[in-house]
C-alpha cells in the first residue's frame, strides 16, 4: 500500500526527520488561508499516488495569497494519469542549495533491507540506477541489529557530503530506518533531501510503501489508504479476500493459486485470446467466496467467456463446484463458461458440474482453447 | 533416494488443531508420512485423529517426547515467525512453513536468525514437499505424483500440481517435489534446491518452475551454467502480467524493469535450459 507524500513525511517527522512546515487543503480558499499562515513563498503540491506530478503541473510555487488560491484551484481540477487530485499539500518553500537522495528498501537478493544514498537527488532514482549506478552508495542492514552509525557515516562519505552535515545526516538516516522498520515499509524514501541556504537538512519530498501483509499491525496506517488507485472491482475483491487485477481482454479467469492464475492468463494469450483479469481465489475458498469472485468477474461488461481453472490442493474441487453452481443461481448470465477441475475431490466436483450441464475440460490447453472459441463466438 | 524428506522423516505439525492443520495432517498420515506429534500452545495433553497423534504445548517438549526431526507449520501469518523461531530453537533439522501472508520484515529477521543457526527452512507461502511413496510434508495432493527420477522445484503451488499431474499422465515419476514458495524473501531458494538435486543420485532430470518478480531465476541460470550437469526444463509464469502490479504472490511483481518473464526465459535459455510455452509441454521437453 502506497502512502501519500504528506502522510509519509508526517511519519518521518515523528521519527525526528526535519520536514517543511505544511498542511493539507481540499479547497482553494483553505489553501490560501494555510499559505498565509505558513508564510510565502509556499509550494502547492497535488497529493496523488503517481510519479511525474511536477511535469503534469501538479506542483507550483505561490508567492501571494491570490497565487496560492489560483494554483490550488487549478491543481484540484487536475486529473493526473487518471487519478483525480482531491487534496493539496501547502508546504513552506525551501531555499534549495543541494539535493540528495536517501532511501531504504528490501534487497530481495540479499534477503535484507538496503539503505541507499546518492548525491544525484531530486531526479528519478531508478534512472540514476540504470544510467550511472556508481552514483548510488548502498549498504545492507542486518535486520537483527538495525542501522549502525558507521553505516550512515559510510553513506555520507560515499556521496561526498561535507563533514559539517554528517551528524544531521546520521540522525536523518536513523530516523528513516526506524520509520521504515517500525511501519513495516517496503520502501521509505526521501527525494530530495535538501541542504538549504541556511545549511539545514530538510526532507522536502517523501514516499513510503507499506507491506500489505503487515497492515494488521498498523490499523492506523491502513486508514490512510487511497482507493483512487484501485479499480472498483479490485476494491470489492479485496473486501472479499480475493486477489484480483483487471486487464484489458475479454476472457474472465477464476483460478486458485497465483502462479496458476498467471499461467492461465499466459495460456489464453498463447491460444489467441486475451485475459480480462487475474483472479486468485486463494486457498480454502468457500462457496460464498467463489460466488463473490464470479460476480466480480461478470461485473466487467466486456467479459465474453469465463474460464475456471481449479487445481485442488487446499481448495477442494467439490466445494468449488458447489460455489460455481450457487453463484450461478444468484448471478443470472448468458456468458459461456468452461470449467476445469483437477486434484482433491475432483471427481465429485466434475460430476456436480456435469449434472448441471456445465462445459468441462480435462487439460489446461483444452480449457484455454474452449474458452477462446467461446469468447470469439459470443 | 530423494532430498529433504523421506521414510525417515519424523514430522511434527505446528498448528495441528487448527482447521487447515488438522485437515492436512489427516491427508499426510493417510499418505504414509510419519506424523509423530502436533503442537498447539495451550492444548498440550490432547490427542487428534482419534487418539493417533499427541498434541504438545511446545516444540521442545514435543521433540523430546517423540524424536521429531522435521516441522511443518500451519499457524496464522501473524504467529508464523514465532513458530519458525521456536522450531529452530528446539533443534528441528528442517522447517516447512505453509502459511501465506507472513510480513516481509518478519521473514528478514527469520532469515538472519536461521542463516546464523544453519537451519533449513522451506517456504513460507509454499505447498511444501513431496517425495512420492515416502513422505508428504505440506499440502501437495499425494495422488498426482508417482515415484521417479525427476526433481521438481517451484515458486508456485497449484501450478506445481499442474506439472506433477502432467508428468504422471505420461508415466513420468518424481524424486522429490520442492515448493519454495511465492514470497519475496523465503528460506530455501532455487540454487539450494538445484545443488541438492545435482548431488542426489536418484534425480536425473530437473524441472524448475519460476515466475515474474525478483532475480532468483536469473541467479539460478548462472548457477546451472556453472554447477548443474543434469538436464533442466523450465516454465516461467507471468508473460502477460502488467508491470507494477502484485500478481497474488507477494513476490510476483515486475518493478523498475526487473523481474520480467522474458528476461528470466532468456537467462535460462542461455544456460542451456529448455523453457516450455505452457506447463503441459514440460513432459515432452524432458
Amino acid at each position: 500500500m502506497k502512502l501519500h507524500e504528506v502522510y509519509s513525511k508526517r511519519i518521518f517527522r515523528d521519527y525526528g526527520i526535519p520536514i517543511p512546515a505544511g498542511e493539507l487543503a481540499t479547497t482553494d480558499q483553505e489553501a490560501r488561508q494555510l499559505a498565509e499562515k505558513i508564510g510565502f513563498p509556499v509550494v502547492i503540491k497535488s497529493q496523488v499516488l503517481v510519479g511525474g506530478r511536477g511535469k503534469a503541473g501538479g506542483i507550483r510555487v505561490a508567492r501571494t495569497g491570490e497565487e496560492a488560491e489560483k494554483h490550488a484551484r487549478d491543481i484540484l481540477a487536475l486529473t493526473i494519469k487518471g487519478l483525480p487530485v482531491r487534496m493539496v499539500l501547502v508546504d513552506q518553500a525551501a531555499e534549495i542549495k543541494t539535493e540528495i537522495y536517501l532511501g531504504i528498501t528490501n534487497d530481495r537478493a540479499a534477503r535484507k533491507p538496503v539503505i541507499m544514498a546518492s548525491a544525484a537527488g531530486g531526479v528519478d532514482i531508478e534512472e540514476v540506477a540504470r544510467e550511472t549506478p556508481e552514483k548510488i552508495i548502498k549498504c545492507q542492514i542486518d535486520p537483527l541489529m538495525g542501522l549502525q552509525n558507521y553505516q550512515s557515516r559510510d553513506l555520507a562519505a560515499g556521496i561526498d557530503l561535507p563533514r559539517e552535515h554528517w551528524r544531521a545526516f546520521g540522525k536523518i538516516a536513523h530516523g528513516l530506518w526506524k520509520a521504515y522498520w517500525n511501519s513495516d515499509a517496503t520502501l521509505a524514501e526521501i527525494n530530495p533531501l535538501v541542504i538549504t541556504g541556511g545549511g539545514e537538512l530538510l526532507a522536502v519530498d517523501g514516499k513510503m510503501v507499506l507491506d500489505d501483509n503487515a497492515l494488521f499491525r498498523h490499523p492506523d496506517l491502513e486508514k490512510l489508504r487511497d482507493t483512487d488507485v484501485d479499480q472498483e472491482t479490485e476494491i470489492r475483491a479485496r473486501e472479499n479476500g480475493l486477489s484480483f487485477i483487471k486487464l484489458d481482454g475479454n476472457i474472465g479467469c477464476m483460478v486458485n493459486g497465483a502462479g496458476l492464475a498467471m499461467t492461465t492468463m499466459d495460456i489464453i494469450k498463447l491460444f489467441g485470446g486475451e485475459p480480462a483479469n487475474f483472479l486468485d481465489i486463494g486457498g480454502g475458498a468457500s462457496a460464498e467466496k467463489v460466488a463473490a469472485a464470479l460476480e466480480i468477474i461478470l461485473s466487467e461488461a466486456n467479459v465474453k467467456a469465463v474460464l475456471f481453472n481449479i487445481f485442488g490442493g487446499i481448495t477442494r474441487c467439490d466445494l468449488v463446484a458447489r460455489g460455481i453452481l450457487d453463484a450461478l443461481k444468484s448471478v443470472k448470465t448468458e456468458v459461456p463458461m468452461v470449467v476445469r477441475l483437477v486434484g482433491t475431490n475432483a471427481a465429485e466436483g466434475r460430476q456436480l458440474l456435469k449434472d448441471a450441464d456445465m462445459e468441462t475440460a480435462d487439460t489446461l490447453a483444452e480449457a484455454a482453447q474452449k474458452a477462446v472459441a467461446a469468447a470469439q463466438s459470443n | 533416494m530423494s532430498i529433504l524428506v523421506n521414510k525417515n522423516t519424523r514430522l511434527l505439525v505446528q498448528g495441528i488443531t487448527g482447521h487447515e492443520g488438522l485437515f492436512h495432517t489427516e491427508k499426510m498420515v493417510a499418505y504414509g508420512t510419519h506424523v509423530v506429534a502436533g503442537v498447539t500452545p495451550g492444548k498440550g495433553g490432547e490427542w487428534v485423529l482419534s487418539g493417533k497423534i499427541p498434541v504438545f504445548d511446545s516444540v521442545k517438549i514435543a521433540r523430546n517426547a517423540t524424536g521429531a526431526n522435521t516441522s511443518v507449520i500451519f499457524v496464522p501469518a501473524r504467529f508464523a515467525a514465532d513458530a519458525i523461531f521456536e522450531a529452530a530453537d528446539a533443534g528441528m533439522e528442517l522447517i516447512v512453513c505453509i502459511t501465506e501472508g507472513v510480513p516481509v520484515s518478519d521473514m528478514m529477521r527469520v532469515r538472519s536468525f536461521l542463516d546464523q543457526k544453519g537451519v533449513r527452512l522451506v517456504g513460507p507461502n509454499c505447498p511444501g514437499l513431496l517425495t512420492p511413496s515416502e513422505a508428504k510434508v505440506g499440502i501437495i495432493p499425494g495422488n498426482i505424483a508417482i515415484p521417479g527420477n525427476v526433481g521438481v522445484v517451484s515458486r508456485s503451488g497449484t501450478l506445481t500440481y499442474e506439472v506433477l499431474y502432467a508428468l504422471k499422465n505420461l508415466g513420468m515419476g518424481v524424486s522429490t517435489c520442492v515448493g519454495i514458495g511465492g514470497d519475496p524473501i523465503n528460506g530455501t531458494d532455487f540454487i539450494d534446491t538445484l545443488e541438492m538435486f545435482q548431488e542426489d543420485p536418484d534425480t536425473e532430470k530437473i524441472v524448475l518452475i519460476g515466475e515474474i518478480g525478483g532475480t532468483d531465476e536469473e541467479q539460478a541460470a548462472e548457477y546451472i551454467t556453472k554447477s548443474v550437469t543434469k538436464p533442466v526444463v523450465s516454465f516461467i509464469a507471468g508473460r502477460t502480467a502488467p508491470p507494477g502490479k502484485r500478481m497474488g504472490h507477494a513476490g510476483a511483481i515486475v518493478q523498475g524493469g526487473t523481474g520480467l518473464a522474458e528476461d528470466k526465459i532468456k537467462a535460462l535459455e542461455n544456460a542451456g535450459v529448455k523453457v516450455a510455452d505452457h506447463p503441459e509441454q514440460i513432459p515432452e521437453l524432458l
